[in-house]
């Protein structure tokens, strides 16, 4: 308690209402009648589904594996039957469907044999691969799959280990009740990770205006692993951000261009290390997470909440009042109000607030910026908010990359701060997006180019092997025509060889024909062979990154494809009309391209 | 839904708030001003803001911008009040009236409005006047010369001929000319000890009007309107100058003090080099800013044609923010000590 606290600049100073939703314990939320397990629930690559309609899961049981590293598996909250692998509405702004295992518990909520693993005698790859396979990501609302955060840089030893419970967002109080409730289980999954990360010192930040939390922490560590420090850090937005805590806590400051582990600091969540706790020590994956429900209802609370429960029925529970206008995920500052309640929640959904023009009037009409500078003081990142604005507008995005626009975490101060109401964070996700998308824009226009150029090259080369080779060969006509002359003949003028000797001449001349058209077609087969090869070789990149719909529906053209030419094989054998009009339209597999 | 985009809290702040606070950081110097040179200024007040927003009214409707928003935002009584409390005080209505719609019309509106401008809008109407009218702009009230409130309004209204004897000088101009006049013969010390128009340490009156001025920018520092650097740097400017030559020869050069609460200076440090959409907006921008306006001030009215520099020192620095600004952007979280 005694550590010296370093400061970060700016942030604000909203009001925070924590204490409506903190009187009671946690609850456990009911099953519902269906869970929608989104399979894609962490930044990275989107699981495969492993099961189907029909299919029976139990409890804690692998339904996505990890595609990739940077990816995290998702299991079935319950046992049941799997009703379906389809789109569903997701948990995102946009509102638009993710694949979901949609399970119909069996109420019997039966396990799948768990395998608590002591994580000693595991060498740590394989306890990252656990933990991946646990799906255990980032529960502070980013949902980044901690394995991959828990691998410290070769060349920098790993000085703090920084554990996040400063929950700075308004409303939020999920990490403060884990903590009151949980905080062994938090302490003893802080030691997993820091061993991985053979951290020299582990610091707990939690924001002073959660003073019960404080205490439980202490009173575990103090039991359980007397040399971690716990903070109290100033209530500030953002303290919580991992950034602004690693400075507060160690006075380093990581910033965009670099990794925090090549500073000898890294940081999670207090939840996410409840949850590897959880994996590995009961070899329980993550199945659900705790809820904050504030805001506009009778009854705020925090809920332990199945991963895939309709947010409906998870909002019934705290029973909004009647003016409530929509409902928000994640807290005010950084969150975003919910489409449609259909949607599921998630490993990210730490907080739902229902919202009313009481409890967050509309904005009044935005004005012109008036370069007041209040954002520039509010920035946590010490940015020129005004400035970007300023760029963003006018589409000068190499600008705001000079101003460090990729330096903004999007966590709203100076939006909050601004008097003349301007939504600086949307210009700034705005500009971000398209210089993402130039980006992209450019990498596909310098390989279109780079494959136009190898293709002129080619032609070019081909060409003068071509010349090279008809040369050659009229050379060789040339000196065979020169070679077996008639002795007694004497060499005949140039002028009347045909008089002379038209039906060899004649002969020779097509077979020096037949041959070039030989060569040229062989060239030409060679070719196609290149450009097909080329073709298959450049296809991955049209189709790795294409959404489950997608897949799908490839995959139902190509069902299509292989009955029609069923179908036109058939015709072809005169034993069924070819009455398919579309026929001469389905082209043939190897010249698909760009479908 | 009207508010689709997070944050969905916002802080109780506004640009009206802000232009509110600084009308009301304006009243203890408007207060002195009434009490100690007279109440014209009260009209001249009037008169500035009903001209600042039938002009702001008319360029609203040419530029087909919300009326009533941009009416009652604030702004355009603030540069109203600062030409009426910038111009002399019995300058006849018409002028008032032109400074202020020039400082609307042209140096807001035709730069794109509110947030646009480059020159501070109520430093460009005191530069196009003192061009265009040098002799009522330099006419200020003689002290001493009590005239009634009716007297007041009346030659304001042109109802009353403009007789020579109100027309003074400011102290600024006062001490030039005698210093110009005495041609060595005088020195500072005694001039300030025995003419009328100077007061304890700057002039009569004058004075205490920009001890107002210098509360009420307190006041806007205390409450986080403005930042303390272009102040205290347009400060330390003027004084730095004022007192290298007061030094080296105070027989010739007013002290420091005199010429921070003399002139334009106080009205100048709180409520024009911080103006935000005419200023630097860094750290070390508005240290530059407001040092280098500081100086230009002090080099203009000293050595200058005009009475005061203020105006012309701060739209000599306005043409250099863009320039300040680029090279002054201070690094950001993480980039302080590039490893």
């Amino acid at each position: 308690m005694l550590a010296k606290l370093f400061r970060f600049k700016g942030g604000v100073k909203p009001q925070t209402n924590k204490a409506i939703s903190v009187h009671e314990p946690i609850g456990r939320a009911p099953l519902p009648a269906r869970l929608f397990v989104p399979l894609h629930q962490s930044i990275g690559g989107a699981p495969n589904p492993l099961v189907q309609a029909g299919d029976s899961v139990l409890k804690g049981q692998l339904i996505g594996a990890a595609d990739a590293w940077v990816s995290a598996a998702v299991h079935a909250p319950t046992s049941g039957r799997v009703l379906a692998v389809e789109e569903h509405v997701a948990a995102h702004p946009s509102g638009l469907p993710t694949l979901c295992v949609v399970i119909e518990p069996d109420g019997r909520d039966e396990w799948i044999e768990r395998r608590p693993v002591d994580h000693h005698s595991l060498p740590p790859e394989r306890v990252r691969e656990l933990l991946r396979d646990a799906g255990v990501v980032g529960l502070g609302g980013a949902a980044f799959p901690s394995h991959a955060k828990l691998t410290p840089a070769r060349a920098v030893a790993m000085e703090h280990l920084v554990i996040n419970g400063a929950e700075c967002e308004p409303f939020m109080t999920c990490d403060d009740m884990l903590m009151r409730e949980r905080a062994d289980e938090i302490v003893r999954g802080i030691a997993i990770f820091r061993e991985l990360l053979s951290a020299r010192e582990v610091l707990i930040g939690i924001e002073d205006n959660k003073q019960e939390a404080i205490a439980a922490m202490q009173e575990a560590v103090l039991r359980l692993a007397p040399d971690y420090r716990v903070v109290a850090v100033p209530t500030r937005y953002p303290a919580g951000g991992a950034k602004q805590l690693i400075r507060v806590l160690t006075g380093k400051e990581v910033p965009a261009s670099r990794r925090s582990t090549e500073l000898g600091v890294q940081c999670f969540n207090v939840a996410t290390v409840y949850t590897a706790y959880r994996a590995l020590a009961c070899g329980e994956p993550v199945l659900s997470r705790i809820v904050t429900l504030t805001g506009n209802v009778e009854r705020p609370r925090n809920w332990e909440v199945w991963l895939g429960t309709p947010m409906r029925e998870v909002v019934a529970l705290a029973r909004p009042r009647a003016d409530s206008s929509s409902f928000l995920m994640g807290g005010p500052m950084m969150g975003f109000e919910i489409p449609d309640l259909d949607a599921p929640v998630v490993k990210a959904t730490n907080c739902i607030i229902a919202a009313s023009p009481a409890l967050f009037p509309p904005p009044p009409p935005e004005m012109p910026c008036i370069r007041c500078g209040a954002c520039a003081e509010a920035c946590p990142h010490e940015l020129q908010p005004f400035e970007l604005y300023w760029f963003a507008r006018a589409r000068n995005f190499g600008k705001t990359q000079e101003y460090y626009i990729f330096d903004c975490i999007e966590c709203g101060c100076c939006s909050y701060v601004c008097p003349s109401h301007i939504p600086l964070v949307q210009y700034f996700r705005f500009a971000k997006s398209e210089i993402w998308a130039r980006e992209r824009e450019k990498q596909a226009a310098d390989a279109a180019k780079e494959r136009f150029e190898l293709r002129n090259a080619r032609a070019e080369r081909e060409q003068a092997e071509k010349a090279e080779r008809l040369a050659r060969a009229a050379s060789a006509k040339a000196s065979e025509k020169r070679a077996p002359p008639d002795p007694g003949n004497k060499p005949a003028p140039e002028s009347a060889p045909a008089v002379d000797q038209p039906p060899a001449a004649a002969g020779e001349v097509a077979m020096t024909a037949g041959d070039a058209e030989a060569i040229r077609k062989a060239a030409i087969a060679a070719a196609i062979e290149r450009a097909r090869s080329q073709r298959e070789s450049a296809q991955p990149r049209n189709t790795d990154r294409l959404s489950a719909g997608q897949q799908r529906e490839i995959a139902a053209v190509e069902a299509r494809r292989a009955a029609r030419s069923t179908a036109a094989t058939a015709a072809a054998s005169g034993t069924a009309a070819a009455t398919d009009s579309g026929g001469a339209a389905v082209p043939p597999a190897g010249s698909r391209r760009d479908d | 839904m009207s508010w689709s985009t997070p944050p969905y809290l916002l802080a109780d702040v506004s640009v009206r708030r802000v232009m509110l606070q600084v009308l009301v950081a304006l009243l203890p110097g408007i207060a002195a001003y009434v009490w100690l040179i007279g109440p014209a200024i009260i009209l001249q007040l009037l008169i500035a803001t009903l001209a600042a927003l039938l002009g702001e009214a008319l360029m609203l409707r040419l530029r087909r911008r919300p009326l009533l928003l941009f009416l009652t935002d604030g702004s355009a009584i603030v540069t109203a009040w600062l030409v009426a409390l910038a111009f002399p005080p019995l300058s006849p209505w018409w002028l008032t009236v032109v400074g202020v719609l020039f400082a609307i019309v042209v140096a807001k509106h035709l730069y794109g409005g509110l947030g646009q401008n480059p020159f501070n809008p109520a430093m460009i109407a005191f530069a196009a006047c003192i061009v265009s009218f040098p002799a009522l702009m330099s006419q200020w009230p003689a002290l001493g010369l009590r005239l009634s409130l009716a007297e007041q309004f009346g030659i304001i209204a042109g109802l009353a001929p403009r007789v020579d004897a109100m027309s003074g000088a400011t102290p600024l101009d006062a001490l030039k000319t005698a210093l110009k006049l005495g041609d060595g013969a005088v020195d500072v010390p005694t001039l300030l000890a025995t003419q009328e128009v100077f007061g304890n340490f700057a002039g009569r009156g004058w004075e205490w009007v920009s001890t107002g001025y210098l509360l009420g920018g307190l006041w806007l520092w205390q409450r986080k309107v403005i930042t303390w650097q272009a102040p205290a740097a347009f400060v330390g400017g003027l004084s730095l100058l004022a007192g290298i030559l007061w030094a080296w020869n105070p027989q010739q050069f007013a002290n420091p003090l005199f010429h921070l609460f003399s002139g334009g200076s106080l009205l100048g440090a709180f409520f024009i080099v911080t103006d935000p959409v005419s200023g630097s907006t860094t750290f070390r921008g508005k240290l530059i800013f407001g040092f280098l306006a500081g100086a230009i001030a002090y080099v203009i009215r000293v050595f200058g044609g005009y009475p005061d520099g203020v105006a012309f020192a701060v739209l000599l620095m306005n043409l250099c923010v863009p320039l300040i600004d680029m090279y002054t952007q201070a690094p950001i979280f993480g980039m302080k000590n590039p490893k």
